[in-house]
């Protein structure tokens, strides 16, 4: 198949506490908004890809389950897993199944229940995120390895705390308009940088919240990508690439070169360079996190980061505005179910979809989304047709 | 005997155990490939360079300069009643890093990017089990 790949349907549940349901009845709220969005039946998907971290769940083997739970079977199932990068991961295996020519329309869900662990729980995994033999028998935690990166990036480039501050600014300033956020509210900067102390220089407010929710895309070749609901809009550029998963063997801690080699694989592939991105959804797992992708993404040159979020260049109106649906700081991260989000973000802005946080003419997008401090990433650069 | 290594370990088994020995009589260690040489620290039994599988452990002397740090408040499990503590990332002198908490010797108010620092070999006796590890001190008020 040596077609391009669209995506005809999207869907998404509310992220936040969902105390109201398992994770498989979050995949079917996700799934059966997809199907209505595309005009598909179930019966037409030759295939489901999930995204998901199975640690956070009690329920083992969760593609078994969810493929169940939504009538898919006998139909093929398969989880892939990539960290915080696995529901763009899962994007790219179905992607790439479709491009092999084995499938034509298959669904991605993207899915993660992540509140209903106890706080022993929580613990023991934060204590294992980093590289275990080296690094995490001294404490490391998530928010200290981007901490450390802060920090550097503070001294190499003359980043600021009130920079970092701007990033969670922004992002509750649309997760405020975005009526599937966890978080709709603004916030002041008195209030972020009140917050309490969780890693130097981070505040609570740096750090995007653990959420449960799911999110769906299905993918379809192109003869088969026509004449449904809604125009399709396609993965023009699909890039990935992997970096050490320790901090003892990266050289530079002031970027993520794995963000770097996706981003130019992505735009190599579609044809288009960073200028010609109109709206963007990046992993701001962390508000320096944002940064270094507006860097890494060539948004703007390297160490001018900071300065493109206290510009507002990053806002609507701006040169490049990015995560207008609020991010992973405001619309919560349920980790597997996040890249996922990211695309349909991106698809209802290349549809005009998108409401009062639209983008104006926005017919190029780019999704950004890591795993880890960088282990993983995935972009994708999507464009419609006119 | 990795399991003496660290405050938490969850790697007990490993093909540079000997590691935690050495550490424990005071010295620290990395690998050296048999076949192109390379050194590596933290130690390796497979070589970055290469991948070759033979090596043997050479000294290393710990100096450095710091190159990020950070203050934990929000603690992982183990670690809860130690916090807050401040994690220091090192690049030595010859080659690598360390991640290790900032010793007693080094006040955080005096923490400065790209100042000297030692990795310092610690034997702790505060528990019934052996425990090692390494902590970064000042280049003069370091004690082995
Ligand atoms: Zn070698």
């Amino acid at each position: 198949m040596s077609g391009r790949v669209g995506i005809v349907g999207i869907g998404h549940t509310a992220f936040g506490r969902r105390s109201d349901a398992t994770v498989q009845e979050l995949a079917a709220e996700a799934f059966r908004a997809a199907l209505a969005d595309a005009g598909l039946e179930r019966g037409h998907m030759d295939a489901v890809v999930v995204g998901s971290v199975p640690e956070y769940h009690k329920q083992r083997s969760l593609p078994g389950v969810v493929q169940e739970y939504l009538g898919l079977t006998p139909k093929p199932t398969w989880l892939t897993e990539a960290a915080c990068a696995s529901g763009s991961a899962a994007i790219r295996t179905a992607w790439m199944s479709i491009k092999a020519g084995v499938h034509d329309v298959v669904a991605v869900i993207g899915c993660q229940k992540m509140t209903e662990l106890e706080t022993a729980e929580i613990l023991a995994l934060m204590g294992r995120v980093g590289e275990v033999q080296w690094e995490s028998s001294f404490g490391s935690t998530f928010p200290g390895y981007y901490a450390m990166f802060a920090r550097r990036h503070m001294h190499e480039f003359g980043t600021t705390r009130d920079q970092l501050t701007a990033v969670a600014i922004k992002n509750h300033f649309y997760g405020a308009k975005n009526p599937l956020a966890m978080f709709r509210k603004e916030i002041t900067a008195e209030k972020a940088n009140a917050s309490e102390d969780v890693a130097t220089p981070f505040h609570v407010f740096d750090c995007c919240a653990n959420a449960d929710g799911a999110a769906c895309v299905i993918l379809a070749a192109e003869p088969r990508a026509r004449g449904l609901r809604k125009p399709p809009v396609w993965l023009a550029g699909m890039g990935a690439a992997s970096d050490t998963m320790s901090v003892l063997r990266r050289p530079s801690l002031t970027g993520l070169s794995s963000a770097k080699a996706a981003a130019e694989q992505a735009y190599a592939m579609a044809g288009v360079d960073a200028k010609r991105v109109r709206v963007a959804d990046v992993h701001d797992c962390f508000t320096i996190a944002e940064v270094l992708a507006y860097e890494d993404l060539g948004f703007c040159a390297k160490g001018e980061g900071g300065a493109f979020i206290s510009e507002k260049r990053s806002y609507i109106g701006g040169s490049t505005p990015v995560n207008v649906d609020g991010g992973l700081k405001a619309k919560g991260h349920p980790i597997g179910a996040t890249g996922v989000s990211m695309t349909c973000e991106i698809v209802k802005q290349l549809r005009g979809d998108a409401g009062e946080r639209q983008v104006p003419n926005a017919d190029v997008g780019l999704t950004h989304n890591v795993g880890g401090i960088g282990q993983y990433c995935f972009v994708q650069v999507l464009t419609r047709d006119e | 005997m990795f399991k003496w290594f660290g405050r938490v370990n969850h790697a007990p088994h490993t093909k540079v155990a000997e590691f935690a020995q050495h550490l424990r009589e005071g010295r620290l260690m990395a690998s050296r490939c048999e076949a192109c040489g390379h050194v590596s620290f933290p130690p390796r039994a497979d070589c970055e360079a290469c991948l070759h599988g033979a090596f043997t452990f050479v000294p290393v002397s710990g100096r450095g300069t710091l190159h990020t740090w950070t203050r934990i408040t929000a603690a992982p499990r183990g670690f809860e009643d130690v916090a807050p503590y401040t994690l220091g990332l090192v690049d030595l002198e010859e080659g690598g890093r360390a991640l290790a908490w900032i010793g007693a010797s080094v006040p955080e108010a005096s923490l400065a990017i790209g100042m000297p620092l030692q990795v310092t070999p610690r034997l702790h006796e505060d528990v019934e089990d052996i425990r090692v590890d390494y902590t970064l001190e000042s280049p003069k008020g370091a004690t082995a």
